[in-house]
């Protein structure tokens, strides 16, 4: 048995914003109240801190198997846990690509093995990501798959995407799109603008994802059946979804820190660990991206969280690449980017950490809730540090906030009735 | 001032007064070149690396006759003969040859923002001969140098840059430069080969080369640069040639006295054809000659600070 006490909880859903004890047995929720007590339970004194449902980043890459130098599922589990997670996805972009039950187990087991927080992993959508035959997704399901994705590169058959919109419908998996339409790359490195043209570097218009969007909730909406768009970067796609779920289109979206924080003038002089993709965009991009936050456009708040050994940023900007690490740093962003500023309340920005994905996924996480699995996250939202680069549990450093101050320090988290 | 730096990547970190006093030097360095006695030891001591990971032929010869015509012990490196081939990094490159003892690399590299990076993980210093899209500064600075020769000055001129100026690096380090210096740019080229904003960096922009020429006092047209387009930007060299193209015709609504310029190699024909190339108006060649100069101005430059520490 495990008390919390004198925590402020934060939960929208279940309407809780203030100060209360919570009581954890058999790794489950029990109740939540003020002055609880249980005789022989184990005492955790929040008090001055808050305490979240735990939070879920539905799109990181874990780079096992096959890219252990970047990043494994321990350093990431560790990773995610010191960001506040209780639960990552991660995506199919590993060697072997994860397009095979085998492939999603080892995953899940090995993430057990760690126990530092649930790994549930995002298979892929066509086999080997090649945009061509679909998965074996019933298997693929029944192994543990959450979601589906080709995340890193786009599908670009509108007719393979169709297919697997309903293909995957028939097992609840849900289809989550890296919008990018090829054709108008033209080695692209940065977004097209002002910065990219005075840099000397190739650009990428904000209609490479634009028009891929479009394409991805127009299938979705003669289906009649979801499309969750991953990582939307500009002020177009905000509003494409947008207008879609004014139309009743059953398309989600999710952004990323590094989109409502950072414009394409943090490359600056060839800065690598400003290069990703998409690529960082204007401020009037962050400014709707930020609005789109606000209006409940975006559904989830994930990080993209992309390690990359230092040999493969430290290299000229167009051989570097594409993306950077977002675990330990995506809390604080939010809480220091929308929540101190005043464009949501902190109860919006948990919810969009935890119970807007698994919504999405269609978990039953995400809530502080009676009979839930007590994952749970303990931070305090007014406390500022520094980041330091060199104190992350990820194996990789990509990060363009060093030295950046934030607010919110994540103190535990606590998975399954263990604090952590 | 130059001297007092370690590295000359663009003209975008150049001030007015830092320009001046390169063009001084260079138009004192010109007298040199055009001797029968064409030795100095300015570098006596140092040696300089050129790094080229594209080709070239007179920026390389140029920075190599300019260390020559100055006593440096220099050598060439080209990419293709280097390990480089065997995949060897920029960074591992760079940390090879600062250790053999060079004080000046001076690189062209395919990549925009290479010699930046370059110039900050060696300690010799670093000249940028090219680096992808981004800056060819010595190119404009030379560019400069032919201008004020027959100019006078910059302020008030016009200068029409025309042609591919999504791919130049020469029509920004150009641009930097001309309105640093207080003359106006007007940037001309078909549409999918100007890169977009380009206005907001100072300048006019047309798709119509004939408004970007009328009244100009300098036109440096710029080459087709093929090996750095990834698809067909423009339909054929036919169209491009008429429509774009510098002939007699478009030359006649510059102001009468006007330069010709061009970066070379021209792709005779295409850009600018041959009787416009050899006309009297054009001082293609000369810059070529100035190329020398300019080069060797900035190694003097570049050079002073560990010189100076040295006595």
């Amino acid at each position: 048995m495990l008390l919390i006490k004198n925590g402020h909880l934060i939960d929208k859903l279940n309407g809780l914003d203030g100060i209360a004890d919570i009581l954890i047995d058999g790794g489950k929720i029990v109740e939540t109240g003020e002055n609880l007590s249980a005789e022989g339970a184990e005492v955790y004194d929040a008090s001055g801190k808050y305490v979240a449902p735990g939070l879920i980043d539905m799109h990181v890459h874990l780079r096992e198997p096959g890219f252990e130098y970047k990043e494994d599922i321990e350093s990431g589990s560790r990773a995610a846990q010191k960001g506040g997670f209780t639960a990552v996805c991660c995506m199919p972009n590993t060697k072997p690509v994860t397009d095979s039950a085998a492939v999603v187990k080892f995953i899940k087991a090995r993430a057990e093995e760690v126990g530092l927080c649930k790994v549930y992993p995002i298979a892929a959508i066509t086999k080997g990501m090649q945009g061509e035959e679909l998965t074996e997704m019933a298997e693929l399901k029944d192994a543990g798959a959450v979601a589906v994705s080709d995340d890193g590169k786009p599908v670009k058959s509108g007719g393979v995407m169709q297919r697997a919109i309903k293909y995957a419908s028939m097992f609840g998996l849900p289809v989550i799109s890296h919008c990018e339409e090829m054709s108008l790359m033209d080695g692209g490195v940065m977004n097209e603008g002002l910065t990219a043209t005075s840099l000397g570097l190739r650009g990428i218009s904000p209609a490479v994802e634009e028009i891929m969007v479009s394409r991805d909730i127009i299938i979705a909406e003669h289906e009649g059946l979801p499309v969750h768009i991953a990582h939307i970067s500009t002020k177009g796609s905000a509003e494409l979804v947008r207008q879609a779920k004014k139309r009743g289109v059953k398309v989600t979206c999710e952004t990323c820190p590094h989109y409502f924080t950072l414009t394409e003038e943090a490359v600056g002089d060839f800065d690598t660990n400003a290069k990703m993709n998409p690529p960082l965009r204007t401020r009037e991009d962050v400014d709707a991206i930020i609005e789109a936050i606000a209006d409940g456009t975006v559904d989830a708040i994930v990080t993209d969280h992309a390690p990359h050994h230092i040999d493969e940023k430290r290299l000229e900007f167009e051989l570097a690449l594409n993306g950077i690490i977002g675990l330990e740093t995506s809390l604080p962003l939010g809480i220091t980017k929308l929540v101190k500023t005043g464009k949501i309340a902190l109860g919006d920005l948990i919810f969009l950490m935890s119970a807007g994905p698994a919504r999405i996924l269609g978990l039953e996480a995400g809530e502080i809730k009676a009979g839930r699995a007590a994952d749970l996250t303990i931070f305090d939202p007014n406390e500022k540090f520094t980041v330091d680069v060199s104190s992350f549990q990820s194996k990789s450093k990509n990060c363009p906030y060093d030295g950046m101050e934030l607010y919110g320090k994540v103190y535990n988290t606590v998975l399954d009735g263990v604090v952590k | 001032m130059l001297s007092e730096k370690k590295d000359l990547l663009g003209i975008k970190e150049l001030t007015a007064g830092e320009i001046s006093e390169i063009l001084d030097l260079a138009g004192e360095m010109k007298r040199v070149v055009l001797s029968n006695d064409k030795k100095l030891d300015t570098l006596k001591g140092l040696s300089v690396v050129t790094l080229f990971y594209e080709n070239s032929t007179r920026t390389r010869l140029s920075f190599e006759l300019a260390s020559k015509y100055m006593s440096a012990a220099s050598a060439n490196i080209a990419a293709s003969g280097s390990s480089v081939q065997k995949g060897e990094s920029l960074l591992d490159t760079g940390h090879t040859i600062d250790r053999m003892g060079t004080d000046i690399i001076i690189m062209r590299h395919q990549s925009s923002g290479a010699a930046s990076f370059l110039a900050k993980n060696v300690r010799a210093g670093v000249i940028n001969a090219g680096d992808g899209m981004n800056e060819h500064p010595t190119q404009a600075l030379l560019d400069a140098l032919t201008i004020k020769e027959h100019k006078g000055g910059f302020k008030g001129l016009r200068v029409a840059i025309i042609g591919d100026v999504l791919h130049s690096r020469v029509a920004r380090s150009n641009l930097y430069l001309l309105n640093k210096m207080g003359a106006s740019v007007a940037m001309a080229g078909p549409a999918t080969l100007m890169p977009k904003g380009v206005e907001a960096l100072g300048c006019e922009a047309y798709t119509d080369v004939d408004k970007a020429i009328a009244g100009a006092d300098v036109i440096i047209n710029l080459r087709i640069q093929l090996e750095r387009q990834k698809s067909a930007l423009f339909p054929t060299v036919r169209e491009y040639s008429a429509r774009f193209g510098l002939n007699e015709n478009r030359l006649a609504l510059a102001a009468p006295d006007a330069l010709v310029m061009h970066p070379g190699p021209v792709n005779r024909g295409v850009e600018m054809n041959s009787a416009v190339i050899d006309c009297e108006q054009s001082f293609i060649d000369e810059q070529v000659t100035n190329g020398v100069s300019v080069r060797m101005a900035v190694l003097d430059l570049l050079t002073r600070r560990k010189r100076n520490a040295a006595h």
